[in-house]
């Protein structure tokens, strides 16, 4: 004994064994924590590759009973939904954000307002907007279209891009404003051409991860776009998206169409993980060469 | 061109073009544009206020205050009252929170003292990834491979915590797999990915000097995660849960699928219920008469409410990060 | 500290004051800025001479770079910064809120502490600024940019990288990338806030190298923290001590024979 294995004081004894027990339960409630999360993800990785085929891309939904059948309507009419709420809410989000980031150190209380409201919309639930879609778009039209779940999805998106734009632009260094300033340049320009440039990747960055949120989203989309069993492009017609015919197959009793859903879920799945390292690759990739 | 007639050209610019001129109109126009589009995100959240008590007006002349807390929904009837959905809702919640907050403390901590270096970067980022996971794909999991698997534990549950006098009751009941109880566990494995990297971020912001300091005397792991990480961001990781049961109030596809879709106040969390988001989602499109129309949109009313008290009391809490990242304690 | 001090000596033009005074460009009349409540200037009265190089001095927050930074009105960009009183520029005064500040950075130009290159090529770096006053042609344009660049020794270093990123140089070069962008313009008048403070030696001694034969063509000012710059570059030397201008001269005075007690003692090293 050289005396550094702890004095036979039982106080530091006491607390480190305290530690001992804390950590080790931190540790295994992680591995629970974990566990769970790993057996969706492989539940679904696995019945989704099980069902998959090539048909799913080439067959539309077939009705109840008949056996086979893809989700090509499904995947088409969810690429339409999010190239509508994309053509929304970029613009929208992008102007928004960009008030706050470049004009509202004039404006601070206002500025603070925006930021706080558009965060409540960021987490305000997804069904409250799709109602809100519906009163807007649906009750007045008086039918069901793909351009009110658009309009929802891109209800969705906007506060997110108006958070990153807002952001990135508040990364951009106040020291190149003042050098084109003092170039002369016309504030307005100076915000088109060099802080939304030096901003890009970031802001792109947040697009990607808006968009793999609106790929899942099904609660916004149940009462605006509602569901089509037909191929469709029609933007004023209901038409049918990925999340939403997963919905209605997997709550279904029939296995060919749990099976489809369970496939639906797996190319869903797989389509947002991507999204997620591609736009985590983006930003990487941004922080090391600037 | 030679350098003397560009020297020549600049000198040729009079003082004339000190002039006035229309220039910064296009800043001002700039700025009125993007601000324009700001004061739209800002009135968003007011137009669907405005809209959801205007479309429920019907409800609210009809049944007066008496519709939240009353506890019958029968469309046949026409008689409508939010209660049952109300305490869906905020039960399977409550039973979520109380279930991710422990663990996804515990998975916080891991990845900011305990983890190995090589694991952490690599199991962030996974949890990360796991929080975009639509909640589509928890509530199909949990109908059609959590809720057989809960269904054979659950005789266990009701022979244990159901014998308990008093609370015993909410755990006693038929093995269906499905209800409050169910929801409530997957809204917890739904909103724990979520959690957790809130939490881990907020202690990353914990000073390293701090840390060491307390480290340097003598102090455990845990008495620095105790009395050191913990209070500096306490505000911080307290809006990190709040933003969890905002999220959790509000689902709509992990729940629809497993809460089992009764409309009336189940006397044991293991029987079906509904939430306001689960009967918004089913009835909708169903609905026929006004009256039944309007009660759900005035129960999209409530729940909106509901979880912007929730929404703004974690920004709130969560404003106080912005002091943190600045050195500022909490 | 004293060798330092009789460094303009050496210099090989003979001193300046065998000339007649030239022109002032800038001529400041009583003015005094605002940070919020704070003053930060306080009555400033003095003339910058014409293709000259006058140099600001004075310890941290004495208030050159605030100074410098209302010849342009760049402090605009902040709202709670204000400035009153009379900067005379061909008899106009800049700080005239009727004044188009476009045109008054159109000629009086800037460059910054940090190398400021934006997010572009190396080429329309340059470009970007000019293109914002003239109509050039393509042909033009290449020749402006690349005037521009042999004019800050750049030109051999970049001129296979045009269309890289401004992003790629050195330090240095950044730094005399923007000194381009800034004559490109074609300016009367160049301010330089501590040009060369983010540098290493060797950049340093290229850039001031850069400053010295400006002031053929530029009337130059430039704010320095640091002395042996001011005496080595300077025509004429400001000192600044909490937002007042204490002594305004020809530079081999102020260094040799300073007026005034805190001048000495600051330039001797003994505070700031």
């Amino acid at each position: 004994m050289n005396g550094l294995d702890g004095p036979d004081n039982p106080l530091p004894r006491r607390r480190r064994r305290l530690d001992r027990v804390m950590m080790t339960s931190m540790t295994l409630l992680t591995v629970l924590g974990v566990f769970w999360v790993v057996w969706i993800l492989l539940t679904t990785l696995e019945r989704g590759f099980e069902a998959f085929s090539p048909d799913l891309f080439l067959k539309d939904t077939p009705p109840p009973g008949v056996a086979g059948g893809g989700l090509r309507n499904a995947f088409v009419g969810s690429l339409e939904l999010l190239a509508v709420a994309l053509a929304i809410g970029t613009p929208v989000g992008l102007l928004a954000g960009t008030w706050l980031g470049e004009f509202a150190r004039r404006h601070p209380m206002a500025g603070a307002v925006v930021r706080f409201l558009n965060d409540i919309l960021l987490s305000a639930p997804s069904i409250v907007i799709g109602l809100f879609a519906y009163t807007l778009l649906v009750a007045p039209l008086k039918h069901f279209s793909a351009l009110a779940g658009g309009v929802a999805l891109a209800l969705i998106m906007i506060p997110v891009v108006v958070r990153t734009t807002d952001e990135m632009l508040r990364l951009v260094p106040d020291a190149l404003r003042e050098a084109a300033v003092a170039l002369g340049i016309p504030y307005w320009r100076m915000v088109v051409h060099i802080s939304w440039k030096a901003a890009s990747r970031g802001i792109l960055t947040g697009i990607l991860l808006a968009l793999a949120r609106l790929s899942g989203e099904t609660a916004p989309l149940l009462f605006t776009a509602l569901n089509s069993p037909y191929f469709s492009t029609a933007l004023d017609k209901p038409i049918a998206s990925l999340p939403v015919v997963i919905f209605q197959f997997a709550m279904s009793p029939y296995p060919d169409w749990q099976k489809l859903a369970w496939a639906g879920a797996f190319v869903a799945m797989v389509f947002i993980l991507a999204l997620g390292l591609l736009a985590r690759w983006l930003q990487a990739r941004g922080t090391s060469s600037t | 061109m030679s350098v003397t007639t560009q020297t020549m050209n600049a000198s040729q610019q009079g003082p004339a073009t000190l002039a006035p001129r229309r220039r910064d109109t296009g800043d001002k126009r700039f700025a009125r544009l993007t601000g324009g589009f700001a004061l739209i995100v800002a009135a968003t959240l007011f137009a669907i206020l405005v809209a959801l008590v205007l479309e429920s007006w019907p409800v609210w002349r009809t049944f007066g205050p008496r519709f939240l807390w009353d506890s019958s929904w029968d469309a046949v009837a026409g008689r409508f009252g939010a209660l049952p959905f109300i305490y869906g809702t905020l039960v399977s919640s409550a039973i979520a929170l109380v279930l991710a907050t422990p663990v996804s403390f515990a998975i916080a901590v891991f990845l900011s003292e305990l983890s190995p270096r090589w694991l952490r970067q690599p199991l962030a980022t996974t949890i990360e990834l796991l929080a975009g996971i639509p909640s589509i794909v928890y509530g199909m999991w949990g109908l059609l491979v959590f809720a057989p698997w809960f269904a054979r534990f659950e005789p266990v549950l009701s022979a244990t915590l159901g014998q308990i006098p008093g609370i015993g009751t909410l755990f006693r009941g038929p093995p269906l797999g499905i209800g409050l109880l169910t929801a409530g566990v997957v809204l917890a494995v739904m909103i724990l990915p979520f959690i957790s990297s809130i939490m881990r971020d907020v202690f990353l912001l914990t000073p390293a000097a701090l840390k060491e300091s307390a480290y340097a005397l003598g102090a455990t792991r845990w008495e620095v995660v105790r009395r050191v990480v913990l209070p500096y961001t306490r505000s911080a990781v307290i809006g990190g849960i709040f933003l969890g049961l905002g999220r959790a109030l509000g689902e709509t596809m992990a729940v629809t699928f497993i809460i089992g879709n009764t409309n009336e106040i189940p006397p044991s969390l293991l029987l079906p219920g509904a939430s306001i988001a689960s009967v918004i989602a089913n009835e909708f499109t169903e609905a026929v008469t006004e009256l039944h129309r309007a009660s759900l949109l005035a129960l999209g009313l409530v729940l909106f409410l509901i979880t912007f008290v929730v929404l703004a009391l974690a920004k709130l809490l969560l404003l106080r990060l912005d002091g943190l990242a600045k050195g500022k304690p909490a | 500290m004293s060798d330092t001090v009789l460094l303009p000596t050496e210099r090989p033009d003979p001193p300046a004051a065998a000339e007649p005074a030239p022109p002032a460009v800038l001529r400041v009349r009583g003015l005094d800025f605002w940070y919020g409540g704070y003053k930060a200037l306080k009555n400033i009265h003095l003339d910058i001479p014409q293709r000259r190089i006058t140099a600001f001095i004075g310890p941290s927050g004495c208030g050159k770079s605030t100074l410098l930074r209302t010849f342009n009105r760049i402090y605009e960009l902040y709202p709670e910064q204000r400035a009153t009183g009379e900067i005379l520029f061909h008899g106009r005064n800049l700080l005239d809120p009727q004044i188009d500040v476009a045109a008054i950075r159109a000629r009086i130009g800037m460059v910054f502490q940090k190398p400021t290159p934006f997010p572009m090529t190396i080429y329309e770096n340059i470009a970007f600024g000019v293109r914002m006053y003239e109509k050039l042609d393509k042909a033009e344009m290449e020749a402006r940019v690349e005037w521009a660049l042999r004019k800050t020794a750049l030109w051999d270093e970049v001129k296979d990288k045009l269309q890289q990123s401004g992003l790629g140089l050195s330090g240095g070069q950044q730094q005399r990338l923007c000194i381009a962008r800034a004559i490109a313009v074609k300016p009367e008048v160049i301010l330089l806030d501590e040009p060369t403070s983010a540098l290493d030696p060797i950049s340093t001694a290229k850039v001031e190298e850069l400053v010295a034969e400006l002031k053929e063509e530029y009337t130059v000012a430039i704010v320095t923290h640091n002395m042996q710059q001011a005496a080595r570059l300077s025509d004429y030397t400001a000192f600044m001590y909490l937002g007042e201008l204490v002594e305004f001269g020809e530079t081999d005075q102020i260094f040799v024979q300073p007026r005034h007690k805190q001048t000495e003692d600051y330039i001797t090293g003994r505070f700031g």
